[in-house]
């Protein structure tokens, strides 16, 4: 559920809107079945688009967090936070993209790969960081993390060999130094109303 | 000792002080009605469709301010509820919506009368629940009511499968509820109480703009304080009506769409709006460029997510309305303003409301006589349509929470089940539901259920022959091609009055009004009074689309 269309297609216009950007948002949710659907519903009916959305768990079993990527003005970013605060089921909401943070996202990519290219390939893994995980006849399995530029670069860096099929699992993302979007944490949510 | 989960409902609804449930029954909710039949602390009030059971919790949820329950069965009786529970989300009425549903062994299967409700109704509840592990069920009927009645209320829905309430469970009913999620702001911020207080002193031509948040925080007596002291004019919202005394020299009326020209002028001319418990609806700001051009806006409202939603607010408030009132209200002194209240008179005068009377009986006059006989102090429960609209208009409200209808949604049919709540909520009270022939058709199953619970309502229906809000807006927006508006057959209302065992009554002239109305209303048991009144008659002043408020037609 990442990569959005326009992004496969190549275009990166965004259009209209002031002081429009992505914003990444740290949402924590109680961990119930349904809590996706909820949120996700509620992007598509008030008409909020999301670049990418990722679930996991949290160091608290009861507590899920969802990385969330919006795309818009200010304005649409308060609204979107209040609008999500509403769900019963949504703990805390930090829009992580206004403070230093770290974002990691994981690719892996099926490449066509004759074992002559076989050499070339792990060479220009090497450079990225990347690491073989699988090996078929005719096709190498590779798997890199990193931020969002890196791994668009590691794929069009391998887009001439032939991609047979490629999955990203979106972006995760934290505050960087002793600052946190977890429960309890003394970040300021940006549920507040003042 | 053990006790089924269906047992362990009825027990939770107790405990909440549930008195009455509106239902209708189906073989998912059997072990529920099963457990109903041994409690004698609540009364069940079987409806004729679903629609009027959550019509009439709603209804009764208006009137009282308490949770509204309503029960109905899997499939089709969970469908059934959908619009009353669509309307009491778009009104924020506390409601408790109880549906059986197939086993969980059949959940997903396309089983008999098997809907996913929590689905279908996600959009339209603050929150719903599938009951899976039946220990849990006290917790989530606990939860269900405290946020359905705390917050910006609303609609919360508890689907419950057939074996789960047939399970045994241990029954504790949970003292607290823990939703670490769910916490609404209920005090203001000081500093922004008292940054308000100094904006209102130094403001010159303050309007406050009131809407059913005053109502839902019980918030009158202060609203009435607040506009005394600083010499406000108040306008209301359709929602908020009845939350100020229709007959107050500082009253607008209420604004927007078909709002009183003198309400629209006001907000137009005012310095400082000051919005209570309203969220600046559509119908309400109509072209938002020209909405209180000249305005410093105060929002003070109990749900962030209003804020900032339509209009750009300069002073933000989040909290309860009644508390914030409270406080702000101390930090205030009388203040006098003549001069805009003197410009206030002024517009008044010179743009009152009116409408043509030519000797034929006209709606409005309907509505003033009935206003005029129960001096504004009945419960007026309406229907959707131009009747409802001249009720807002020429109804002359004293009390709150004694206007019971659809706003937000603006759903027809619900007038008569709502009216059925309502005087289940109010025993002993005058109820008067005015209708039209198009609404009373929607829901009119439901004279049923009045006639069994004994209920003395007094429906006044304005016939038009015709749904005359569509007419209208076909002959401003589709140059008089009126298309599926006109009703060729009506039945024999006076016959139907009496197939019901009510008193029929048919006024076509302001003297049939004059001479029956006040006997009308003092007779004892239920009453259908048809009232004939032209088709062609508009609701006047209105604001068309893409227009600002301060520039209506009148005719």
């Amino acid at each position: 559920m990442v990569v959005p269309a326009r992004e496969l297609l190549g275009v990166v216009a965004v259009e209209g809107g002031f002081g429009r950007m992505k914003h990444t948002l740290a949402v924590l949710v109680e961990n119930r079945p349904g809590v996706l659907v909820r949120v996700a519903g509620l992007f598509s009916r008030r008409g909020f688009n999301i670049e990418s959305l990722t679930v996991g768990r949290t160091e608290n079993p009861d507590v899920s967090r969802m990385t969330i990527e919006v795309d818009g003005d200010d304005r649409l970013i308060e609204q979107v936070t209040k609008q999500l605060h509403k769900l019963i089921d949504v703990i805390k909401i930090s829009d992580i993209s206004r403070e230093e943070y770290v974002d990691r996202d994981l690719v892996m990519i099926k490449v066509a790969a004759e074992p002559s290219q076989r050499v070339e390939i792990m060479q220009m893994a090497g450079i990225f960081r990347a690491r073989v995980v699988d090996l078929g006849r005719k096709t190498m399995t590779l798997e890199c993390t990193g931020n969002e530029g890196k791994i668009n670069a590691f794929e069009e860096s391998l887009r001439p060999y032939g991609i047979k099929e490629l999955v990203r699992t979106g972006k995760v993302a934290m505050l960087r130094g002793s600052k946190f979007a977890g429960v309890g944490s003394g970040t300021r949510s940006s549920s507040d109303d003042e | 000792m053990e006790i089924t989960a269906a047992e362990a409902l009825i027990r939770c609804l107790e405990k909440e002080n549930v008195e009455i449930i509106f239902g209708y029954p189906g073989g998912a909710n059997l072990p529920v009605y099963d457990a109903l039949y041994r409690s004698t602390r609540i009364n069940h009030v079987l409806v004729r469709h679903e629609q009027g059971a959550v019509h009439a919790a709603d209804g009764y949820a208006r009137v009282t301010g308490k949770v509204g329950v309503c029960l109905a069965t899997s499939g089709p009786g969970a469908t059934n509820l959908v619009t009353g529970i669509a309307n009491a989300y778009m009104d924020s009425i506390p409601l408790l919506a109880l549906t059986g549903q197939v086993s969980t062994s059949q959940v997903g299967t396309d089983a008999f009368q098997e809907v996913d409700i929590t689905g279908i109704t996600l959009p339209i509840t603050k929150h719903n629940y599938l009951v899976k592990d039946p220990r849990k069920l006290p917790g989530i009927v606990k939860s269900a009511f405290h946020i359905a009645a705390t917050g910006r209320p609303g609609p919360v829905l508890i689907d419950l499968p057939r074996d789960v309430a047939q399970a045994m469970i241990e029954f504790k009913y949970p003292a607290s509820v823990r939703l670490p999620g769910y916490k609404p702001t209920y005090r203001g911020h000081p500093t922004r109480i008292h940054e308000i207080a100094g904006l209102i002193k130094q403001s010159h031509r303050p309007v406050i703009y009131a809407g059913g948040g005053i109502l839902s925080a019980n918030a009158a007596a202060e609203l009435l304080q607040l506009a005394e002291l600083i010499s406000a004019p108040v306008t209301n919202t359709f929602m908020g009506l009845a939350s100020f005394p229709g007959d107050h020299p500082l009253f607008l009326g209420m604004l927007g769409m078909h709002g009183t020209r003198y309400a629209n002028l006001a907000v137009t001319e005012c310095d400082m709006l000051i919005a209570l418990g309203a969220r600046f609806d559509d119908r309400v700001t109509m072209h938002l460029q020209s909405f209180a051009p000249e305005a410093t806006v105060i929002h003070i409202d109990i749900d962030p997510a209003e804020i900032g939603k339509n209009v750009i607010t300069h002073v933000p408030l989040v909290g309860d309305v009644k508390l914030i009132l409270r406080a702000l209200l101390q930090g205030l002194e009388k203040i006098d303003r003549s001069p805009w209240l003197d410009r206030i008179r002024e517009l008044k005068a010179q743009y009152p409301l009116t409408y043509c009377r030519d000797g034929r009986l006209k709606p409005q006059f309907v509505i003033e006589q009935l206003s005029r006989h129960t001096q504004g102090k009945a419960i007026i429960a309406t229907d959707v349509g131009q009747h409802q609209m001249w009720v807002a208009q020429y109804y002359h409200f004293r009390q709150p929470r004694t206007l019971i209808s659809s706003g937000g949604l603006g759903a027809m049919g619900f007038g008569l089940p709502a009216a059925i709540g309502a005087s289940l909520g109010s025993p002993g009270e005058l109820v008067v539901l005015v209708t039209g022939d198009g609404s009373l058709q929607m829901t009119m199953q439901e004279l049923g259920t009045m006639r069994e619970q004994g209920l003395p309502l007094k429906i006044l229906m304005l016939n038009n022959f015709c749904l005359g809000m569509v007419r209208q807006l076909q002959e401003f927006y589709c140059e008089g091609r009126y298309m599926g508006v006109n009703f060729t057959f009506h039945p024999d209302f006076e016959l139907l009055a009496k197939a019901y065992g009510m008193t029929g009554y048919t006024f076509r002239t302001e003297e049939d009004v004059i001479k029956l109305l006040p006997e009308a209303l003092a007779t004892p048991g239920p009453v259908l009074i048809n009232c004939l009144v032209p088709p062609e008659e508009n609701v006047m002043p209105m604001v068309l689309a893409g227009k600002g408020i301060a520039e209506p037609v009148d005719r």
